[in-house]
């Protein structure tokens, strides 16, 4: 579905020095797979997302989305930051309703859509609170069904559960899996952690700073529906390792 | 009624009234006992009683400074808004318009207001001139970071979803910069009364600040302190309804939030 070929991006920052984020990036994503990205700060990683979604041109290299090439955004796409960015002064519902009226589509056709997914992330009943009303975790829920209201065929993921606790992170992941098996659909899962990034993908794409690159990219072969139980599974234990050396081969050791 | 909120009810209005209440006892007390002549410090009886025989001509003299202040704050927003609009939306306009900006804001008003008297003339104009003169900043500086303070993921968005720039400012950038606005808004009404009044003693006929200015000169400290109180009054008002206005319009920051 996604095909990155050869992708290199680099800034101009403000002094007027080029500095490199992503360089020879190639990966090709199929259709309604889940591959997370895993790697340390400044390893270009959010730049991946912004280029896919056509937000930022590449400097280098070309991207396709089923077959057509991006050079502008397109309408396919939904969105998850780490932070929820919701609009304060809207309800729970017109939150969620806010990515089909930026659309320019009629929000009214959507009130029945966008009260299922809240029903479907538990949310059910909150939809006239105001987002500083919910936890953080619940905020992002909020977050998430806006992006799937739309129902895009990729989701694109910036370390979406990067501000929750470790608790809710956990839980949180789950929960989307959950959604992901009801409603098909390509995700990049952008994240720091390591366990993370196994236990949701089926591919995880490991990456190295400055500028970013992809060291290798792993074939996650655990049974779904996934569980918290399977970080306790020798093979699990074996990926995180391969990932942990792959990240910190190019590093020198204290 | 429980305890916590009798306890509350003390602490928040029985004790504030009490200590004012015990302040103008006190300050009336001393002004009989030690016989301060009323153009020293009248006392609050005096100044009670001197503002009620003003009652009608005061009328007149609060409508006028109302106005005037009115004026200048309304001023305020029609200029300061957009121009807090462009500076945020181009960066040519902003370094051309914010040191003029900057510039105007640090000439004194009160320097600026003889001048201003002489080219305009007598009349309420110049002093709602002055008003927004002197009002006009804290909505330009706040509108700004306000419309600048919208998340950049929330712009990502907006234009992954492909919105127009126009709709992206009404429906994202617009509502965000609300409580920015008010809290310049609270600030510029409290300033308009300022600069009305610094206005009125430039030179006038009319208004609460021309009141004290005459009475002064005729030592008729009690008429003065009648109009302060007005002043106080009516700035205090003016607060609150911006506050009431600021509650309507963005009921979302009073919801509580949950812990």
């Amino acid at each position: 579905m996604i095909r990155l070929d050869h992708v290199a991006k680099t800034y101009r920052t403000r002094r007027g020095d080029l500095v490199p984020a992503l360089e020879d990036v190639s990966l090709d994503v199929g259709e309604n797979e889940f591959v997370s990205v895993v790697g340390t700060s400044g390893c270009g990683k959010s730049t991946l997302l912004k280029l896919v979604a056509g937000l930022t041109p590449a400097t280098r290299g070309s991207i396709h989305v089923r077959d057509q090439i991006v050079r502008e955004p397109f309408t396919d796409v939904g969105f998850v930051f780490q932070q929820p960015v919701l609009l304060p002064w809207r309800s729970v519902l017109d939150n969620v309703l806010f990515s089909v009226e930026m659309l320019g589509l009629e929000p009214r056709h959507y009130r029945k859509p966008a009260l299922d997914l809240l029903e479907l992330t538990g949310l059910g009943g909150f939809e006239t609170k105001y987002p500083r009303e919910l936890s953080g975790g619940m905020q992002q829920r909020v977050a998430i069904c806006r992006a799937l209201l739309p129902d895009p065929g990729l989701l694109l993921m910036d370390e979406p559960f990067g501000a929750l606790d470790a608790m809710t992170r956990e839980e949180m992941g789950l929960e989307l899996l959950r959604i992901w098996e009801e409603r098909r659909k390509t995700i990049i899962f952008v994240t720091h952690s390591i366990p993370e990034a196994i236990l949701l993908a089926d591919r995880v794409v490991v990456m190295t700073p400055r500028p970013g690159r992809i060291a290798r990219v792993l074939g996650i072969d655990l049974p779904r529906p996934r569980t918290m139980d399977l970080e306790f599974v020798p093979r699990f234990k074996a990926y995180s390792d391969d990932v942990r050396n792959l990240i910190f081969s190019g590093r020198k050791r204290p | 009624m429980t305890a916590r909120v009798a306890r509350r009810v003390v602490s928040d209005y029985l004790v504030p009234t009490a200590a004012l209440v015990g302040v103008l006892v006190l300050w009336e007390a001393a002004t009989r006992a030690f016989h301060i002549p009323n153009f020293i410090m009248p006392a609050p009886s005096a100044i009670v009683g001197e503002g009620w025989e003003w009652r009608y001509r005061f009328l007149d003299h609060t409508w006028v400074t109302l106005y005037e202040t009115l004026g200048g704050f309304a001023l305020s927003i029609l200029v300061g808004v957009p121009l807090a609009v462009l500076i945020v939306y181009s960066p040519v306009l902003k370094s051309a318009l914010y040191p003029l900006i900057v510039l105007a804001q640090s000439v004194p008003k009160i320097a600026v207001a003889p001048v201003l008297l002489l080219i305009l003339g007598h009349g309420e104009i110049p002093k709602v001139i002055v008003a927004f003169l002197v009002a006009f900043f804290p909505v330009v500086v706040d509108t700004a970071t306000g419309l600048a303070a919208t998340p950049p993921e929330l712009l990502d968005l907006s234009r992954s979803y492909r919105a127009s720039a126009f709709k992206t400012f009404v429906k994202v950038r617009l509502p965000m910069a609300l409580p920015f606005f008010f809290a310049g808004a609270k600030v510029a009404i409290t300033l308009s009364v300022i600069g009305a009044v610094v206005g009125e003693f430039v030179g006038s006929d009319k208004g609460l600040g021309y009141v004290i200015l005459s009475a002064t000169s005729y030592w008729k400290t009690e008429l003065a302190f009648s109009s302060m109180i007005l002043l106080s009054v009516m700035a205090i008002l003016l607060f609150g309804a911006v506050s009431l206005v600021e509650r309507l319009v963005c009921p979302w920051l009073a919801a509580e939030s949950e812990d």
